[in-house]
């Protein structure tokens, strides 16, 4: 499993590492239940606070990424792929939601964008 | 019940603790450390981070206030609390004429909590000479002595005034290993003040800023960084909303500040960063003195 960190992000620290696992999950580097290292171990590795790490652990939870059985550590939940691939998804559309109005405001008609999205997904209509 | 509990929880509590010296004063200060935690002290010199280490340790007479130290008041208890606390601090409290051996024994007999192997440990890990005078060594390496003497205690609460100033940056960084390894089975806790406020930034779990004898912010480290923003950008997107910002630095055309999250609506257009300890404490700090000449 590989977390980037960087101390020049606008996103705090346990933020990115939370978003780090997710993209594990994602790319498939994080297997169903698997074990993710301990929160000491994980503070340690990135040098960071142990409360870091913990929040990720624990935002990551809360957002059904993975559970964690006391004593013995937190592992990666069945369902989480899917769940990382919608949450990629939201991002995805929320990126394009926010170059939608920069076009717009960059004076580029709807008729120009519905062109260029006809090359990727074809004419017709997708109701899926 | 649950209050009982919660007491049980709780290393350090430091309540309205008041303390006056000739030009300096130390206010009302509450805060709290719980078990397992590391709790990062900051604040400019003279803040009064060490005076408030040293009531805690009832090495003078406070004025006011309540100190608990594992729900033990700190005064009546004093004997079995020194038991439980260490200390290491920027000024020597070795004794200098002697060897870092000798101190090594003396602790092994009075602490009833000493850790032979730990010692060794630290003393391999920084090559520590045990049967050289103790005038003899370094400011660094005298600081190490201290740590690993304190270390090897295992208090149950450490408190560390600016241990990392004189430290080379090896040291510096295996010191944040140290402390975390310290805290980990959830038992022992450390207040840890420093200049160095990334180190802090990597290994504190709660952070408190102490402004002129009072306390500014106390709370994890996570919501701080959650509680304020960075900002900057031209200075005419600051036109009468100055007021708004906690602290800001201006150049001719530019600015940088902090801000409160929940204000950032307020200034629109502006680029933002999540702020690390030296932001927050220093905007504080710039504010609170602009707010003071104003005033």
């Amino acid at each position: 499993m590989k977390i980037n960190i960087s101390y020049d992000s606008d996103k705090p620290m346990y933020e990115q590492i939370k978003d780090s696992i997710i993209k594990s999950i994602l790319n498939g580097e994080l297997k169903s239940n698997e074990a993710l290292p301990s929160v000491r171990q994980l503070a340690k590795d990135l040098n960071v606070s142990m409360i870091t790490t913990k929040r990720a652990y624990f935002e990551l939870e809360l957002a059904g990424f993975v559970y964690t059985v006391s004593g013995k550590g937190t592992f990666v939940r069945l369902e989480s792929l899917d769940k990382a691939r919608e949450s990629k998804k939201m991002q995805m559309l929320d990126a394009l939601s926010q170059t939608f109005s920069e076009m717009k405001s960059a004076g580029i008609k709807k008729y120009e964008i519905e062109q260029k999205l006809n090359e990727t997904y074809g004419g017709e209509e997708q109701n899926v | 019940m649950g209050e009982k509990n919660k007491m049980y929880n709780m290393a350090l509590e430091v309540s309205n603790l008041s303390k006056k010296f000739d030009g300096f004063s130390l206010s009302n200060i509450s805060f709290k450390i719980e078990k397992g935690s590391i709790m990062g002290f900051i604040g400019e010199n003279g803040a009064g981070k060490t005076t408030t280490m040293k009531l805690i340790l009832n090495a003078f007479e406070r004025d006011g206030g309540e100190i608990k130290v594992f729900g033990l008041d700190n005064i009546q208890n004093e004997r079995e609390i020194k038991q439980k606390i260490g200390y290491a601090a920027d000024e020597d409290c070795l004794c200098i004429g002697s060897t870092l051996g000798a101190h090594a024994k003396a602790y092994a007999k009075i602490f009833k909590n000493w850790d032979e192997k730990l010692f060794k440990k630290y003393v391999e890990l920084w090559n520590l000479p045990l049967k050289k005078k103790l005038t003899d060594f370094s400011k660094g390496m005298k600081m190490k002595a201290m740590l690993a003497l304190a270390f090897a205690r295992r208090p149950e609460l450490l408190l560390l005034d600016e241990p990392a100033a004189g430290l080379d940056p090896v040291a510096r960084i295996e010191l944040l290993d140290i402390l975390r390894d310290f805290v980990a089975d959830g038992e022992r806790s450390v207040l840890i003040s420093s200049h160095i406020t990334s180190d802090l930034d990597k290994a504190a779990d709660y952070i408190t800023l102490i402004i002129d004898g009072e306390i500014a912010e106390s709370e994890p480290l996570d919501i701080l960084e959650e509680k304020y923003a960075l900002i900057s950008g031209s200075i005419d997107d600051l036109r009468g909303k100055e007021y708004e910002l906690v602290g800001v630095r201006k150049g001719e055309m530019t600015f940088d500040a902090l801000v409160l999250r929940e204000k950032l609506k307020l200034f629109p257009g502006v680029a933002v960063h999540t702020p690390n300890l030296e932001n927050i404490l220093t905007f504080s700090i710039w504010g609170r003195r602009e707010r003071r000449r104003k005033a």
